[in-house]
């Protein structure tokens, strides 16, 4: 296999592929998950501002007081890297023209210059938090096989698209095919691994936030 | 397997629901839980980290719930749970966890952690795998009919003194009144002075109450535990009398943990709706204190600090009341850090102060390291709190480190400056 072919492959077939895998796993982990369903609560509930599902979804995003003292790693690095990745995905002009050809949709692209800052950044903040993860015992102790995997999974892609952007290590071709093959990895990966908390994280948050606010506590 | 051992985890599979697999599958490992446990905090120990607790509820969820875990189990590459691995786990789920619930309240994706733990105490009692000290608790609570294996002519001893001390008759077993009053075994036997402030008190509003002699005591082992059969048992004592008093309220006493069963946990026991409300005590004393009912002859004057207990305000939802409340009775009153829905436990709620191993004791007394550093950090030598089982806990813990600190009850620290 030459590297067109690959690119070729990567782009067809392999997208076909993952993209399907990525689209009934989700749906199959999603119905597996919350057709589980919960029981009604009898207690009569108490009325009280801000306490529902909706509002912890949106405040959860928001750290606890002195939480940012106690863990800024977390804190700082988990921002700078789930922010960095989302302008990455979705605002670098040739990733907008991929969504355009696959759903019609389209938006304005941040310039390429700022792009690639925002790569680097983000890479920067994944080694941060891996680190993190080494050194913190707790950290240290609840990590699985899954939180070394699935930061790879999360980082190769970003590592080789900035590596094809600057035509570094590989030819441009071999390089934007692993770029579109580690992402396609990564697809496959997310409903069984914990990324798939990118799903249930909305989920989780109201749940917390009905429970708690049937007894009037805004969590 | 053992039979108790299967019956655990037919417990446990009966109680994972949708919330509890949504919380396992947003758990990132981040940490962050441990952060907010005062058993992590205090010892540095990480399998305090509260997510961790759970892991023989999350291996549970897996294997039966999940096609890749269901996988998993047949291939072998996930061990089943064992008889020794809950049993490894008492202490994590009892002995260092008080059910306080502040790990629900940082966790980044919104995991109910102490929702999960309450559930995964379900498993642990059914097998076996609960402390002595809760089990005995909660035996001499279904047979005797209190946690401390009191009976109702230690009550009736309370209700003589209290009438003695007030000049007031006490009804029992008095149908059609407002309110139907609960107490706490540690009320009962270690602060028998809330009943007279309650008489002083509902006197002063014009509340008609009674207490029942067939369901006086409010806290509820079964929840402790995890045993919803015997919670359900201890909870319809108070519900039958209720109904059949036909009173319109029932009140909490201070007691945190008996206000979550009673209030919270009760309807959901018996499958229905009360045909009554509950009232936490202090809910009704603000009330009051809108109405102007509550008027202070004069205020106590040393500076003073509130603990707030979990399972009344963080967990209950009673936010509001306490600081109007202190307030009134309380010239300087100074707000702490770590309060209201933040604040840290005294470190022996969920049961745990029924555990009496050395290393339970030993455990608890680190805990509250916290409780003390946020009283010496406040400068003060006076601690208000409105939990019969926090009170007792904290009195350990001052005399523990021989700390000068004075421990106040806010209903009877009311009582003692209202209005004559």
């Amino acid at each position: 296999m030459n590297d067109m072919q690959f690119l070729t492959w990567v782009r067809g077939t392999g997208l076909d592929i993952a993209v399907g895998i990525f689209v009934l796993g989700v749906l199959w982990r999603l119905i597996e998950i919350y057709s589980l369903g919960r029981k009604k609560d009898l207690s009569p509930p108490r009325e009280a501002a801000g306490a529902s599902g909706w509002h912890t979804i949106f405040r959860r995003s928001v750290p606890p007081p002195g939480m940012v003292k106690r863990s800024p790693v977390s804190y700082i690095g988990g921002y700078t890297f789930h922010i960095g990745l989302a302008i990455v995905v979705f605002l670098f002009a040739p990733h907008i023209l991929l969504i355009k050809d696959l759903t019609g949709l389209s938006w304005p692209a941040l310039p390429s210059q700022f792009i690639d800052l925002a790569t680097v950044v983000t890479m920067a903040a994944m080694v941060v938090v891996l680190f993190d993860r080494i050194n913190k015992p707790v950290k240290r102790y609840l990590s699985t096989f899954g939180d070394w995997f699935t930061w790879t999974l999360t980082f190769l892609p970003l590592l080789t698209g900035w590596l094809a952007v600057h035509h570094l290590l590989l030819p441009y071709t071999w390089m934007l095919a692993l770029h579109i093959l580690s992402v396609e990895l990564l697809l496959i990966f997310l409903p069984f691994t914990k990324l798939f908390h990118a799903f249930t994280v909305f989920g989780s948050r109201w749940y917390i936030g009905k429970i708690n606010g049937h007894r009037g506590v805004p969590v | 397997m053992s039979a108790s051992l299967q019956k655990g985890i037919n417990a446990l599979k009966e109680v994972i629901d949708a919330p509890i697999a949504s919380y396992f599958n947003s758990c990132v490992h981040c940490g962050l839980c441990a952060e907010a446990c005062l058993f992590y905090l205090e010892t540095g120990d990480v399998k305090y980290t509260p997510i961790h607790k759970l892991e023989p509820l999350r291996r549970v969820y897996e294997q039966e719930y999940t096609l890749l875990g269901r996988l998993g189990k047949m291939v072998g590459l996930s061990k089943a749970v064992t008889d020794d691995e809950l049993e490894e786990w008492k202490e994590l789920v009892y002995d260092s966890c008080t059910m306080c619930g502040r790990c629900s309240m940082v966790c980044p994706v919104g995991n109910d952690i102490v929702y999960m733990v309450r559930k995964l105490r379900e498993g642990m009692a059914v097998s076996g795998h609960a402390p002595d000290g809760i089990k005995g608790a909660t035996k001499r609570t279904v047979e005797i009919g209190g946690p401390m294996g009191l009976k109702w002519p230690a009550v009736a001893n309370v209700i003589k003194k209290a009438e003695a001390a007030t000049g007031e008759t006490i009804n029992v077993d008095k149908p059609d009144v407002d309110y139907l009053v609960l107490l706490s075994s540690m009320e009962i036997v270690n602060f028998p002075e809330y009943l007279e402030a309650l008489v002083k008190i509902f006197k002063k509003a014009g509340i008609s109450f009674t207490l029942a002699s067939d369901a006086f005591e409010a806290t509820n082992a079964g929840i402790q535990i995890g045993a919803s059969d015997i919670a359900k048992v201890i909870v319809s004592r108070i519900v039958n009398s209720a109904e059949k008093l036909k009173v319109k309220y029932v009140l909490s006493p201070e007691c945190g943990h008996a206000y979550m069963a009673i209030r919270w946990e009760g309807p959901n026991l018996i499958g229905r709706p009360y045909n009554f409300q509950v009232v936490h005590v202090l809910e009704l004393l603000d009330d009051l204190r809108k109405k102007g009912v509550l008027k202070m002859k004069d205020k106590f004057k040393d500076p003073l600090i509130l603990h707030d207990p979990c399972q009344i305000v963080r967990r209950g939802g009673v936010l509001e009341s306490p600081e109007p409340l202190i307030q009134a009775v309380a010239e300087n009153y100074i707000p702490i850090v770590d309060k209201q829905k933040m604040n840290w436990c005294c470190g022996g709620g969920g049961g745990a102060s029924a555990i009496h191993t050395d290393e339970a004791e030993a455990l608890r007394a680190k805990a509250f390291r916290i409780k003390k550093r946020q009283i010496e950090e406040a400068g003060v030598d006076t601690m208000v709190t409105f939990c019969a089982n926090c009170r007792i806990v904290i009195e350990e813990g001052i005399d523990h480190y021989e700390m000068n600190t004075k421990l106040l009850g806010l209903t009877e620290l009311l009582a003692e400056h209202l209005e004559d």
